[in-house]
């Protein structure tokens, strides 16, 4: 049993952690309208659109929000969702020998190098390819990065599929192709869809391979894009447009996870009889 | 239509040959059952013939076609799985008609097939769900019809019938056997349900580690069983297998510590049996008689217990460590004393060798 004592000691303890997790998410949701924001948590006195009109007429900012993170992050997801699922199909279902040794080398490699340790000979290997400067050569080397664990989901999702769906297939006639199509990639699906989202959520956030690898100003995407909101002389940060840019930079993330767990509600639906 | 040859197949799975030296002749239009206990490799022998798998030896051939190295599709066979492998994402209609799609068959042709295949099995009204709103009994009827919809030469089952409960099991029975007769295709059904092999098929085919025991009609495998690994495995319940010896013309039953005799006119003991060495004796339990007396050529026993199972009775006795089941065709087990006397049929006795094989 608990003294009364305990109790109160508890609780205000409790409320100091969630105190300290939850005040910069009110302070996210409050100064955006707030036209004289500060980093104190205030409720807006007089709440406004102002700070996002400043925002949308921000050419250069809503071009990376509206265009270059669109391409970049779907053009990671979808590479590296198509890519995943061949590799996990043929990792799963092909006899490669020392293939999980392979994995897990690949994913302490994707996991420890890449990032800031690897970003010179990154560097020059898209250089040396003329891909500086292009949402190609963005795209690729985030798909590289987070290929090993996308595939590494995805192969544990087909692992659990039975292999007689494949097999039915087989007998009645199908080509391999064709049942990569019609059976293997359907039945996949929702594990596929999970490391889409995972994938584009973290293209999505990526800053530091983009802000290396683009020179334009007019295809950079919106995390690095925020760096308008800084003022060119003195170098401080404009936090009351940030804050209203943060929000359209955040929402799209948030309306596609609700779309999908909405529309497909990550599960598995079986015909097997077990 | 198309006889299936397997001659000297062999496959080995790392150092275990799960089917070894296997020939096997099925004719055509013949329904043939592999029967045996699990890990015997009647379902590898199956996954040879569809191309699932590939033999380290041996040689398939499919009518006049050497299919050995032929992949699945280019063999035109069809097989149902056990856990029917229904494509969840699929309506049933388009699990039925996968195989004419992949064909390249037109979209009205196609439907119009399904749907005449989808009557017989009276599953029409089901095309537009999907398999996961099925029941067991009619997701097993789609995948017979996913089977039966391109007219393959060989149709194979792969325990087809082991999801259900014991009452839509006896119905698919029947069904099954009526439809391979309708269509008149040649089967291969794989089994280790010795009553089903026995119901369905024209030829059974009984394995045990990789080889081929013995194979036969079921009449064929019943009344002269080789070997005693069939005599155990085939009749529910199995035949009675006793240790035995010759001595002076008497068989001596040894029952551990106790041993009891019976005479039996030579003419009815194979020449193989050798007076010095032990044998093993086999009589279904159909064959023995109970008695509440003694008389000549019966044996003594303790009642072990008795089974009334409807249409017949059990009656299992007990002689030294041995137990010897007994089979009443009446509805209820008479009552019986606890010392009671057993007579075997002696024209229905089998004798085996210590190796188990056949005494003739």
């Amino acid at each position: 049993m608990k003294t009364p004592l305990q109790r109160i000691v508890l609780t205000v303890f409790v409320i100091a952690v969630a105190a300290f997790f939850v005040t910069p998410l009110l302070w996210f949701v409050f100064a955006p309208f707030n036209p004289q924001v500060s980093l104190a948590v205030t409720i807006p006195q007089n709440p406004s659109l102002a700070n996002f009109a400043e925002v949308l007429n921000n050419s250069l900012a809503m071009r990376g929000l509206l265009q270059n993170s669109v391409i970049i992050g779907v053009g990671t997801m979808v590479g590296t969702s198509l890519t995943a699922a061949l590799a996990a199909y043929g990792l799963s279902r092909g006899n490669v020998p020392g293939r999980d040794l392979l994995i897990y080398v690949l994913i302490l490699f994707s996991s420890v190098v890449t990032g800031t340790a690897s970003m010179v000979p990154i560097f020059r290997l898209v250089f040396t390819l003329g891909l500086i400067d292009t949402h190609a050569g963005v795209i690729m080397v985030m798909i590289g990065g987070l290929l090993p664990s996308a595939i590494f989901i995805v192969r544990d999702f087909v692992d659990s599929v039975p292999r007689s769906y494949e097999e039915a297939a087989m007998v009645a006639g199908a080509s391999p192709m064709q049942i990569f199509r019609d059976v293997t990639l359907p039945i996949m699906q929702p594990g596929i869809l999970v490391v889409g989202v995972w994938v584009l959520v973290n293209a999505w956030g990526a800053f530091l391979i983009p802000f290396i690898l683009l020179r334009n100003p007019d295809l950079l995407p919106a995390s690095v894009t925020f760096y308008t909101f800084y003022d060119v002389e003195s170098g401080t940060p404009q936090i009351r447009l940030i804050s209203a840019y943060a929000v359209l930079y955040t929402l799209p993330v948030i309306l596609l996870y609700l779309l999908i767990n909405w529309r497909y509600g990550f599960r598995f639906f079986g015909g097997i009889k077990q | 239509m198309a006889s299936i040859t397997l001659s000297r197949l062999r496959k080995m799975f790392g150092k275990v040959a799960a089917v070894n030296d296997v020939s096997l002749t099925i004719a055509d239009g013949e329904f043939v059952a592999l029967l045996g206990p699990s890990g015997c490799g009647k379902t590898t022998t199956l996954r040879l013939i569809s191309g699932l798998e590939t033999p380290n030896s041996g040689s398939i051939h499919i009518g006049e076609r050497d299919v050995t190295a032929l992949p699945p599709r280019s063999r035109d066979v069809a097989m149902v799985f056990q856990d029917y492998a229904l494509y969840p994402h699929m309506t049933i209609l388009d699990n039925i008609a996968y195989p004419l799609k992949v064909r390249g068959v037109p979209r009205d042709d196609l439907v119009a097939q399904v749907q005449s295949v989808a009557q017989n099995l009276q599953i029409s009204e089901l095309l537009m769900r999907r398999p996961g709103q099925l029941s067991g009994g009619q997701q097993q009827r789609a995948a017979v019809a996913r089977a039966v919809v391109h007219r393959a030469q060989v149709f194979l089952f792969d325990e087809p019938l082991s999801n259900l409960d014991a009452k839509l099991r006896l119905e698919a029975r029947a069904f099954l056997r009526h439809l391979q007769r309708e269509v008149g295709i040649t089967a291969v059904y794989v089994t280790h349900d010795q009553a089903e092999a026995m119901a369905l098929a024209d030829k059974i085919v009984i394995m045990k580690d990789g080889k081929i025991m013995q194979v036969g009609t079921p009449l064929d495998v019943y009344r002269r069983p080789l070997n005693t690994f069939v005599a155990s495995f085939i009749g529910s319940p199995p035949m009675n297998l006793l240790p035995c010896c010759l001595d002076a013309g008497q068989l001596r039953i040894l029952a551990g510590d106790t041993t009891q005799t019976i005479s039996v006119s030579s003419a009815l003991i194979p020449a193989g049996v050798d007076s010095g060495r032990p044998f093993t004796l086999g009589i279904r339990p159909e064959h023995v008689s109970v008695h509440t007396l003694p008389a000549a050529d019966t044996i003594q026993a303790t009642l072990y217990v008795t089974q009334t199972l409807g249409s017949e009775a059990l009656v299992i006795a007990q002689v030294g460590d041995l137990l010897i089941t007994v089979r009443l065709f009446q509805d209820e087990a008479p009552p019986l004393p606890d010392e009671i006397y057993l007579s075997f049929a002696p024209d229905r006795l089998f004798f085996y060798d210590q190796d188990g094989q056949i005494l003739q």
